[in-house]
């Protein structure tokens, strides 16, 4: 979860749309190695929208669960479980 | 500098397919501040492949080395004690960079992770345009500082074609004409003279058409 300022009201001026444009390259870097690009999203918030950050973070929560474990996390999971199952035997 | 892009890491998935245990070399030239083979560009790529060959149940060991200068022998022997170890190299150099490593580290193999591009300039962050083909004669004392050779989509050699309109080059809109830069630029300095100034032909021995170059400094040797 990336946070910035909101769009034309950001203290260094252009900061904000730049880490827009590096996160959608991030977008496209997960999609292409099938990771998938959900996993990664920027909200744009002041410093004064405590309860819109909280609600923001919790929507990206739900997301994530939604999601399920990341590719990696399963592969590293079976791999954990074929390392146990061999020591076992 | 020597600009370039990064090749589609389905590209380079591929190339790297055959070995687990690779070098990923950065340089801290050109391709530092064009953004695509700078340090931070090893760490991404690095970090990418990894992501990518873990999803697909394998690993890839990577060991990310930046260095000073990919086309100068002392920096890219830096990496002679190590080499060995490692079953390939990919670099993120320039074509020169990525040939040097090769030509010096003879038994690895060298997979190149950018597309070279062109010497060009930074218009602004992130955007670099042409502007040297290094043709070995140079005549930008005559054209107002913009060169015919790169400016002009055809090289030409004696001012604009039937595909310049209003100051546009036929072969994009967003191109203007190499030629009437020049020209406007050569009235500017007030020195159209110059336009007639040019010889008949230009001899392109000096360039790629010579075959491969090379520079040999006496006084350096």
């Amino acid at each position: 979860m990336v946070v910035g300022c909101l769009e034309g009201d950001c203290h260094y001026v252009s900061g904000n749309i730049r880490a827009k444009a590096r996160v959608k390259r991030v977008y496209g870097i997960l999609d292409r190695i099938k990771i998938g690009p959900d996993r990664i999203r920027m909200y744009n918030l002041s410093a004064g929208e405590g309860s819109k950050f909280a609600a923001y973070a919790n929507e990206f929560v739900e997301k994530v669960r939604e999601l399920g474990p990341s590719p990696i996390n399963l592969v590293r999971a079976g791999q954990a479980r074929a390392v146990s199952q061999k020591e076992a035997t | 500098m020597i600009t370039g892009t990064p090749k589609p890491i389905e590209e380079i998935m591929e190339m790297v397919e055959p070995y687990d245990n690779i070098i990923l070399a950065g340089c801290h030239g050109c391709v530092t501040v064009c953004r695509v083979g700078g340090e931070k560009e090893v760490q991404v790529l690095a970090s990418t492949l990894r992501l990518a060959r873990e999803a697909g149940g394998r690993t890839i060991k990577i060991r990310e080395v930046s260095l000073e200068r990919q086309c100068d022998p002392e920096y890219v022997e830096q990496m002679r004690p190590y080499v060995g170890d490692y079953q390939a190299v990919l670099s993120i150099a320039c074509g020169a960079g990525i040939q040097f490593l090769a030509e010096k580290f003879t038994t690895t193999p060298l997979l190149p992770g950018i597309n070279t591009g062109f010497l060009g300039v930074t218009e602004r962050q992130g955007e670099w345009s042409e502007r040297c083909q290094g043709c070995g004669d140079c005549v930008l004392h005559l054209t107002g500082g913009i060169c015919p050779v790169t400016r002009c989509a055809k090289s030409l050699f004696h001012g604009p074609c039937g595909g310049s309109v209003q100051g546009i080059c036929e072969v994009d809109k967003s191109v203007k004409c190499g030629w009437q830069l020049i020209i406007d630029r050569l009235k500017a300095l007030n020195q159209m003279e110059n336009y007639t100034k040019f010889k008949p032909f230009k001899g392109w021995s000096t360039a790629r058409d010579g075959g491969p170059r090379r520079i040999i400094r006496e006084d350096m040797i």
